[in-house]
């Protein structure tokens, strides 16, 4: 079966081949593995830009191909970023705290140890003790299955409550925003038990790796996320290929005709969004320890957003197309907004990009839905069928 | 020729306007039944009715052996009791080929899980192709159902139809937009059918109906108006009168 998948979906073949190349490129220039020519913080950057990209295929299943405009798949990504956030955040404190500690003749209790980390810890939102949910803050292990069970029971409860009764189209939509935006306004309150608008920091740091210079590190975190885009790639491309794929653009086309084929619909949308959601998760997990900071802005609505943007732009529909959309736009956005861009002097004003980028991001999205509605994937769709 | 689908005392009625009023329905497996009747006679909204699309203020519809109630139950449940459906228009997948239409409708189980590992099985294909050269759409196997002619697409979703291998077919005006040839064959398709299934066919065409050559029934504002033979009911002073009365 393995050999007829990729057989059938040459595409994925050519997806891997591109990224295996990009990946050995990156490593063969990077300061850590090879010439140096990219730096550290570019090696991050990228990395980061595949984890979005990974978010971006999992937005374009969800609803490039079974029609549910979800606008909050970036706050699965931020809830997989806090879960192992908390772990990042409580191993290195613990390590510094045990060191602070150690020249000390009586060795600390360990409530007193535990009292030192939650101060430390918590101390900026005015607390000094561990909230409830920072009860497996300890355990990797535990907090990354974190990263997978919170989005995907968040996912199964939302997506069970809102298929069951029927809730389409833009009323869905506002719905996922609605949990987006609360989930971030909880978040934002010193007392949600994750530091408020504080969020977690210092997530770049590794414990354990205290030793090893963040080059290496970034290389190591760009690896795995390119890992992840990879193999999420193929298990959604596995997923769309055959009836499942066909049943699921089926219901995205005119879902009330595939339940009078004995479909029953709303298992079928539960799957894909508790699916994606998860991987949405898995994605965040690896890009915030290379971004070194998560708080509640990173999930407000506006990122699931510019999420359907990168889509759309891209070319949704195509898992290829959210990977390019996504990287082409992120890229050019830390372009422009880094200060990359010449400003434009009109003589009577000047154009600084670092203002204006979003105004070209808005007006590029208007033009894409209204000239290009199958985006930049388009071009390869016409170049497939040139050639076949 | 068992009783397979009763309705008793259905009404339905949309912003007090009555759709459906008191309807009495039976038909048998295997049995060949046309429905007729004026412009919003309530045709549709009896199929709708059947296939858990509307649900009814008040009546009965009872199905099968074991006379079960399909009033509650979810259009996807009724589906795999084994009542297909035609829509009145055509509603097929047009982004997706004619093979990956009938594949969708093959008769197969129906949970997410089994769908994501299913394997395509040599009968599966034998059967979509028998089903091809039924609703003469072999050519068309690997075309987009969108590219298809408007009497193509409605003998694809006869054919999806068929491919469910339902006991009780619906199909809403069959022949609508169809030139002579294809009404013919469309007609052979259905009478096939009948054979070893029960169908139920909506249709305006009098005498498409009567190359159907079954009983009839007359619906008019949305009950009973006469039920026998094509002449027996064209020859109902009733019937005249809706028919021409107006
Ligand atoms: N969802 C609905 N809401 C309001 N009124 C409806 C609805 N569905 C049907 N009706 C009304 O019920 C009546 C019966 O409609 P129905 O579609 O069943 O007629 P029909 O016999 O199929 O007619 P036709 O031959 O034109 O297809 C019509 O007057 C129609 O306007
Ligand atoms: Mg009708």
């Amino acid at each position: 079966m393995r050999k007829s998948f990729f057989a059938d979906n040459p595409s994925v073949l050519w997806f891997l081949a591109c990224l295996g190349l990009f990946t050995l490129g990156v490593t063969v220039l990077a300061e850590a593995t090879g010439a140096g020519l990219i730096s550290t913080s570019f090696v991050k950057t990228l990395g980061k830009v595949l984890c979005l990209c990974l978010v971006a295929v999992a937005m374009d299943v969800v609803w490039g191909y079974c029609g549910i405009l979800s606008l909050g798949h970036f706050a699965f990504f931020g809830i997989g970023g806090y879960a192992v956030g908390m772990w990042l955040m409580y191993a290195r404190t613990e390590a510094i705290v045990i060191q602070s500690l150690a020249e000390r003749t009586i060795p600390p209790t360990a409530t007193e140890l535990n009292d030192a980390i939650a101060t430390q810890i918590f101390g900026v939102v005015g607390a000094s003790e561990f909230p409830l949910i920072w009860a497996f803050s300890h355990s990797l292990i535990l907090q990354l299955m974190m990263v997978v069970l919170v989005p995907g029971l968040l996912a199964l409860i939302f997506g069970w409550l809102a298929f069951r009764s029927r809730v389409t189209g833009v009323y869905l939509s506002i719905l996922t925003q609605a949990m987006t935006l609360a989930l971030a306004l909880y978040l934002f309150q010193n007392d949600s038990g994750l530091r408020g608008n504080n969020g977690l920091s210092g997530l770049q740091n590794i414990p354990g790796f205290e030793a090893v210079p963040q080059s290496v590190i970034s290389m190591g975190f760009f690896w795995a996320s390119a890992l992840a885009l990879g193999l999420g790639y193929v298990l959604f491309a596995r997923v769309l290929t055959g009836k499942m794929g066909s049943v699921i653009r089926a219901i995205r086309d005119d879902e009330a005709r595939v339940r009078f084929l004995g479909y029953h619909v709303e298992s079928y949308k539960l799957f894909v969004f508790t699916l994606t959601a998860i991987v949405a998760g898995i994605a965040g997990a690896l890009y915030y320890p290379q971004a070194g900071i998560i708080n509640p802005a990173e999930i407000a609505p506006i990122a699931s957003i510019y999420l359907a943007v990168w889509v759309a732009i891209g070319g949704r529909g195509r898992l290829y197309g959210a990977v390019i959309g996504t990287a082409f736009v992120s890229l050019l956005s830390s372009w422009f907004t880094g200060g990359g861009a010449p400003n434009i002097n009109l003589g009577f004003y000047t154009i600084q990009w670092t203002e204006w980028w979003l105004v070209l991001l808005g007006t590029s999205f208007v033009a894409v839905t209204l000239f290009f509605p199958g985006g930049i994937g388009m071009i390869f769709d016409k170049l497939k069928k040139g050639t076949s | 020729m068992s009783t397979l689908l009763e309705l008793s005392g259905v009404s339905v009625s949309f912003d007090g306007f009555k759709a459906i009023n008191n309807l009495a329905f039976q038909i048998g497996e295997p049995e060949m039944r046309a429905i007729i009747g004026p412009n919003g006679a309530g045709k549709t909204t009896f199929m709708d009715i059947i296939t858990g699309k509307t649900k009814p203020d008040e009546g009965r519809v009872l199905w099968g052996e074991k006379s079960i109630n399909l009033i509650g139950k979810s259009e996807s449940q009724i589906a795999r009791e084994g009542i297909g459906r035609k829509f009145q228009k055509p509603t097929v997948f047009e982004d997706q080929t004619v093979r990956e239409n009938l594949a969708m409708a093959l008769k197969n189980p129906r949970g997410p899980f089994e769908v994501l590992f299913y394997r395509k099985s040599a009968d599966g294909a034998l059967r979509i192709e028998a089903l091809a050269a039924e609703i003469n759409l072999t050519e068309q196997l690997l075309r987009k159902a969108g590219e298809l002619s408007h009497g193509q697409k409605q003998w694809l979703e006869i054919g999806m139809l068929l491919a469910q291998d339902p006991r009780l077919l619906l199909v809403d005006e069959p022949a609508a937009g169809m030139t002579p040839a294809e009404r013919e064959k469309t007609t052979e398709i259905l009478v096939e059918a009948a054979k070893t299934r029960a169908v139920v066919v909506v249709e305006h065409d009098m005498e498409f109906v009567r190359r159907l050559n079954c009983k009839v029934t007359v619906l008019h504002e949305g009950s009973v108006l006469a039920e026998g033979s094509i002449d027996h009911v064209t020859q109902n002073p009733e019937v005249i009168d809706v028919y021409l009365g107006r």
